[in-house]
């Protein structure tokens, strides 16, 4: 592309352009309706002026007669740019005046005209317009005042030049402010444009530089580098948890290996390689279930599992994920109290939600030490409470275990942290990140929060307004 | 039972074929979806096993053409994708189950055979009768030889999923899918227990057990004296 051809495709020239031509139309607008009215007042003038002379020229004669008035009419005929003037008989015989020739019928009728004529003193000039007036005075005599027209026309023709080179100019001066206002947006664009190449190439720690002048281009830029910097938090992101499933899938891997070696080297019965055999399947079921987990964790974290959304209320989750625990708690001598009357309606993936409720209730069983409370003679109770409060639907699952250390609530969110105390149990250290990631996927947060003694895990939703509320 | 298995990883097929063959059934392979629509057209098939990404023609496609031209072979889509709406996405296009892969062989036996049993009769009886075990799914009573059993409304429905399905396998992850609706894995084996639950409200007491566990695979009910 040729640079005027860039220059003419920027959105800032085709605007200037757009509005040169709003305003071109309204100068020549202006200009015509200036042109139109002096030419008004002109026309008044010479009225006004004709009338004042009609009106002494028809007292003089009214007063001394005719030939007071030829008299009168031929001094003022004689003076260097003088009116018009014409005095003739009832049959149109010349008396007086200055009047060499006009357009015929012209004395027939009374009142106001527009007419060629020629001045009696220059016969051979071209004819000149004129406004006249024709009276008729008592006795018939004709009497004709008028004023030449040459000066209107020339107010005119001044005017309609001025307003032909002010067209001129407002064009001239808007195709250059156009094009110097389009060059500095263009080469502000142009300089955005290279950042994002070179951030396109790879390097993501680029950043749009910002003038500082607060306006359209400084908050794009900001909002260009804000996306930027989520990218890049992001991408960061997906680096940690390759290392880490990289890390991760690779101990179980190597152990798997190490375990298949070791028998080809020293199995010596059947008996043997079926219990290895046995060994590795069950490992490897462990791995894919760590594995469906980090994906289910980055589904929920890229919000691409946002779509098969819909409303459903949290208390039959609570009471079915109770149910289904139940018998589990019972077995371990454990109490699994639900405590979810309320409806509570919240907008999200019910799967997922039962899933993070499921792993919350998982892990108060396993930790939950059955003698815990026995001191009280109480059994343990594992609590599943649903509540509600202004903005916020709280799923909370309660125990009496030995709870996680206040300093270690945060770290024990991320994923594969397993506490020293837990490490003993099994588990992927993949339970509470996954709902941490289902709570921030609807929209809310999971906090871990002292039960005094115990922990009290609690998915905070926010709420979405029931229609089914009492 | 004559299986067909759409599936292009050979390695796969072959492994799936020789499987099914020893368990005793009849499984042809095809490598890609167009020759899976061709032969599954041709018919005679009790089961379809699809995968869902394949050269040619899409495992869904298949399926879909399958289904307009008015075929209703019982089809399991296998798919590596494994996500909630994927499955979704799957039976929504006229598969009949879906299984994540990885897979293990006894749960893909289990749920063909099942599939197979559903396509063949033994639709939605009113009434389901293991030996001397009756459960009503119209008055939801459960009677073994003259003795009233009281279940809980869930363990009522995970009778009634054994019975429909007496004689057959049926894996932990098909009792949560069908009994719980729940498409996750619930780390800790939850189902065991309440299949113990279960047991001990129909088989205790009674000198012939009914419901069996199948090792490294599931569950069954079935009449033990035959």
């Amino acid at each position: 592309m040729t640079a005027l051809g860039k220059l003419l495709r920027t959105t800032a020239f085709q605007l200037t352009l757009v509005y040169l031509i709003v305003f071109a139309l309204f100068a020549a607008f202006l200009v015509g309706y200036f042109a139109l009215n002096t030419r008004r007042l002109i026309n008044e003038q010479i009225v006004g002026t004709v009338d004042v002379e009609v009106t002494a020229l028809t007292g003089q004669y009214n007063q001394a007669g005719i030939r007071r008035l030829v008299v009168i009419v031929d001094v003022r005929s004689r003076r260097p740019g003088s009116s018009l003037y014409l005095v003739t008989t009832p049959t149109g015989e010349g008396l007086a005046g200055n009047v060499g020739s006009l357009e015929p019928g012209i004395l027939e009728s009374e009142g106001w005209v527009e007419t060629a004529y020629r001045r009696l003193e220059e016969p051979e000039s071209a004819e000149h317009t004129a406004l006249v007036r024709v009276t008729r005075l008592p006795g018939g005599i004709r009497l004709l005042v008028g004023r030449d027209l040459d000066e209107r026309e020339r107010m005119f023709h001044i005017v309609a030049v001025a307003g032909r080179w002010s067209v001129a100019l407002v064009v001239v001066l808007g195709v250059l402010g156009g094009i110097f206002v389009s060059r500095r947006v263009l080469n502000r664009v142009e300089a955005m444009t290279a950042t994002a190449q070179t951030i396109m190439a790879g390097d993501l720690s680029g950043r749009l530089s910002i003038t500082g002048s607060g306006d359209e281009f400084d908050r794009l830029a900001l909002n260009l580098n804000g996306m930027l910097e989520r990218i890049d938090s992001l991408m960061r992101g997906l680096k940690e948890v390759t290392d880490n499933v990289a890390h991760d899938l690779k101990t179980p891997l190597t152990r798997l290996r190490n375990r298949c070696e070791a028998a080809l080297r020293m199995a010596k019965t059947d008996a043997d390689y079926r219990r290895v055999l046995e060994e590795t399947i069950e490992e490897s079921d462990g791995l894919i279930r760590t594995f469906d987990a980090l994906l289910m964790i980055a589904r929920a974290e890229s919000g691409e599992v946002r779509d098969g959304m819909a409303e459903f209320d949290v208390a039959d989750v609570a009471r079915d994920v109770g149910e289904l625990y139940e018998p589990l708690a019972e077995d371990k001598g454990l109490s699994l109290e639900i405590q979810a009357n309320e409806h509570a309606t919240v907008k999200g993936n019910r799967e997922l939600v039962s899933q993070a409720l499921a792993n919350l209730v998982d892990n108060a069983i396993k930790y939950a030490a059955p003698d815990a409370d026995a001191a009280n003679g109480e059994r343990a109770g594992i609590v599943v409470k649903t509540s509600t409060d202004k903005d916020q639907i709280m799923l909370s699952v309660s125990d009496h275990g030995p709870g996680i250390p206040a300093g270690d609530r945060s770290r024990v969110v991320e994923r594969f942290v397993r506490l020293e105390q837990s490490r003993s149990e099994p588990g992927s250290g993949l339970g509470l990140s996954l709902v941490s990631a289902v709570a921030r996927l609807h929209g809310g947060e999971l906090k871990l929060e002292d039960n005094a003694p115990g922990l009290t895990a609690r998915i905070a939703l926010p709420r979405v307004p029931s229609q089914r509320a009492a | 039972m004559r299986l067909l298995i759409i599936e292009d990883d050979r390695d796969a097929a072959e492994y799936l074929v020789k499987a099914f063959r020893e368990v005793g059934h009849v499984a042809d392979h095809a490598a890609d979806g167009e020759e899976g629509l061709a032969l599954a057209l041709d018919g005679g098939y009790d089961v379809l096993i699809v995968d869902r990404m394949l050269p040619k023609l899409d495992g869904l496609m298949v399926i879909g053409r399958l289904r307009t031209k008015g075929n209703t072979t019982p089809a399991l889509i296998l798919s590596a994708l494994g996500a909630v709406d994927d499955r979704v996405r799957g039976l929504r296009a006229g598969g009949d189950d879906y299984l994540p892969k990885p897979y293990s062989f006894s749960e893909l036996l289990a749920r063909v055979e099942v599939l197979a049993r559903r396509h063949t009769g033994r639709g939605e009886e009113t009434q389901y009768r293991v030996a001397d075990l009756e459960l009503d799914r119209l008055s939801h009573r459960v009677v073994r030889g003259s003795e009233e059993i009281a279940l809980q409304p869930r363990e009522f429905r995970l009778l009634e999923y054994l019975m429909k399905h007496a004689g057959q396998v049926v894996t932990r992850t098909m009792l949560l899918e069908n009994v719980w609706d729940y498409h996750f894995d619930p780390q800790t084996n939850i189902i065991d227990v309440h299949i113990s639950r279960l047991r001990s409200k129909i088989d205790k007491g009674f000198a012939q057990p009914l419901l069996h566990t199948v090792r490294g695979a599931g569950y069954m009910i079935r009449d033990g004296a035959r």
